[in-house]
């Protein structure tokens, strides 16, 4: 069983779109949405929930204010500014360590853990898919990241799945950490853009510093030539795997409209043949023996 | 005068209405890039950058000769970065968040203050803007507390414009907690509208005043005005897809110096903001 996991860094260079169009081309994969602060994947598949479940997130600290003697010590001692000057927490800016609950002298601090979201395992068209949904203005988004990948391996290896694609969060925190430790392979998804090249060198980075191979797809590669030319070089000499290039297409937002993938809405376009193509391509690459462990040069970032 | 440009969904283009309404701006701005994962901004106002500084965060360090392995600290750290094990203390950095339970449980002392590099700041100015932004470091997953720094060290009392990452999580809220008003950007697709929905909703649980610019607004369909028209949200300014948008952007340019008819309407833009602020009575 392998994990792929479609991310970017720059958001909106098309990571969704083609998880989605993968999902549509794989046989037996799971499907797994880790970008659960916005979620997209379930507008163009249509899952059917089948399971939900709460996801407990951390605590946060509540003031009785009955037993609360003003005596200051919790504004004091919390490096969070959290707790007003009459003696209220602000449940945003609250970390939930908790250091106030122990340390208050009359014990007036409650600590409940709070319901942060939910995650649902339900059923689309091209097979099973595991998705969440973080509260609103909720922390613990790589918990929750992790959570549902590690349910997502389970059922892979209970109901004899092969593969995993997961769509991944942009950025390189904390979500995009907790979606990308462990995956067998990772799918970078990039614009040729200015932005594009300089997040792409960063997400880079990340994988070569989890020791994770990577592969490199440029999505509208025709906005910029000479970028898209330069971004493939740069993959090349980090031992990036570097895809075919996939052009402007505004059928990606039609087939969007129509809850389709792009694959499904224009099967027989040029475009959706090098989707196959790049999907091909992914498989076959998966498909060499890793026997030794992937080393990436340090990239030359300047920054 | 604090204005933060967000959005749910990420490339819908924060970083072009954050860069083109500080640029056709008259007068001083100060310019906060506080998307610290992947920070873009400085690609199209070209700050040119004349300090650049490290940031830290808390670290306990733990002295194990004088440590009688009472575990205290451990039991305080909700966040499992310190464990005792057998005859052993062992810290793991990357999961601390900074908190100190640890250093005011120890009955020894034995914890002193040490720290760890979130990654660091730069700051520069750029035509009529001071420029700052944070760069997280590469394997670091803890963004928002170099995002409240950022905040904490160059929020000044002329107008800020702060660029935010996406999403609707920690991050964002650090980027936007405080502000005046919150621009959001989105595209008129599912993808566009699904995600706006979830940052306003996000931005109406911080009680911020909020409008909406529409990116690419020709393409997709018209269901983004719909949303914003059934929910109150002000519609700012729309911004049609063109090839030659795209590649101006792709090749780091700013719309407003490209042409008189970008500038004046970044420039409407602003006084529109400005003119809502002031309309909630709630200036900072």
């Amino acid at each position: 069983m392998k994990e792929y996991v479609i991310i970017s860094g720059k958001g909106g260079t098309g990571k969704t779109s083609l998880t989605a169009a993968f999902a549509t081309l794989a046989e037996r994969s799971i499907l797994c949405d880790a970008d659960v602060d916005a979620a997209d994947l379930h507008l163009l598949l249509s899952p059917q929930e089948k399971q939900r479940h709460d996801f407990m997130g951390g605590n946060l600290a509540k003031i009785d204010q009955e037993l609360c003697t003003q005596c200051g010590y919790c504004r004091e001692i919390c490096r969070y500014d959290a707790i007003s000057p009459d003696h209220v927490v602000d449940a945003i800016s609250c970390e939930g360590c908790g250091v106030c609950v122990d340390l208050c002298p009359e014990k007036a601090v409650a600590f409940p853990q709070q319901k942060s979201g939910e995650w649902y395992i339900s059923t689309t068209r091209t097979g099973p898919m595991i998705h969440a949904r973080l509260g609103i203005a909720e922390e613990n988004s790589g918990k929750l990241v992790s959570l549902i990948r590690r349910r997502a391996r389970q059922m892979a290896e209970e109901e004899g799945y092969q593969r995993i694609i997961t769509d991944g969060p942009p950025g390189i925190g904390c979500p995009v950490i907790a979606s990308i430790s462990g995956a067998e392979k990772v799918v970078i998804i990039v614009e040729p853009t200015v932005s594009g090249m300089h997040d792409v060198k960063r997400v880079a980075g990340l994988t070569a510093h989890f020791g994770i191979g990577a592969m490199l797809c440029v999505n509208r590669y025709d906005i910029n030539l000479e970028t898209t030319e330069a971004i493939e070089k740069m993959a090349s000499a980090n031992a990036i795997h570097v895809l075919p290039r996939i052009p402007f297409d505004p059928d990606f937002t039609m087939a969007m409209v129509e809850k389709k993938t792009l694959v499904e809405y224009a099967p027989d376009s040029a475009t959706s043949k090098i989707v196959r193509e790049v999907w091909r391509r992914i498989e076959e690459h998966e498909a060499q023996p890793a026997s030794q462990p992937i080393h990436l040069p340090k990239l030359n970032v300047k920054e | 005068m604090i204005i933060s440009v967000a959005s749910g969904k990420g490339g819908t283009g924060k970083t072009t209405v954050a860069t083109n309404l500080a640029a056709a701006m008259d007068e001083q701005v100060t310019f906060l890039d506080c998307d610290v994962e992947e920070p873009n901004a400085h690609l199209f106002l070209k700050p040119e950058i004349t300090h650049r500084q490290p940031v830290y965060t808390f670290l306990p360090k733990i002295d194990e000769d004088r440590c009688d392995r009472c575990r205290k600290c451990a039991e305080i750290c909700r966040f499992g970065a310190i464990t005792v094990v057998g005859n052993q203390v062992l810290l793991f950095p990357e999961l601390c968040h900074s908190c100190g339970g640890c250093l005011l449980v120890c009955p020894q002392h034995c914890i002193d203050e040490d720290q760890r590099e979130l990654g660091h700041a730069e700051s520069g100015t750029a035509k009529n803007a001071a420029f700052h932004h944070g760069i997280l470091r590469i394997g670091e997953a803890m963004s928002p507390p170099l995002i409240r720094w950022l905040r904490k060290n160059f929020e000044t009392t002329g107008t800020v414009i702060i660029d935010a990452p996406p999403g609707t999580s920690c991050p964002v809220i650090a980027a936007m907690h405080g502000a005046d008003y919150i621009v959001l950007v989105t595209e008129p697709t599912p993808f566009g509208l699904h995600d706006l929905a979830l940052a306003h909703q996000t931005v109406n649980a911080l009680g911020i005043a909020s409008g909406l610019v529409i990116n690419r607004a020709n393409l997709g369909d018209n269901s983004v005005q719909r949303y914003a028209e059934e929910n109150n949200l002000p519609i700012l300014l729309e911004i049609p897809f063109s090839r030659e948008v795209a590649e101006l952007y792709s090749r780091g340019l700013l719309l407003v110096e490209e042409n008189e008819t970008w500038r004046r309407l970044f420039g409407g833009l602003y006084e529109e903001i400005v003119r809502q602020i002031t309309a909630t009575g709630k200036v900072s």
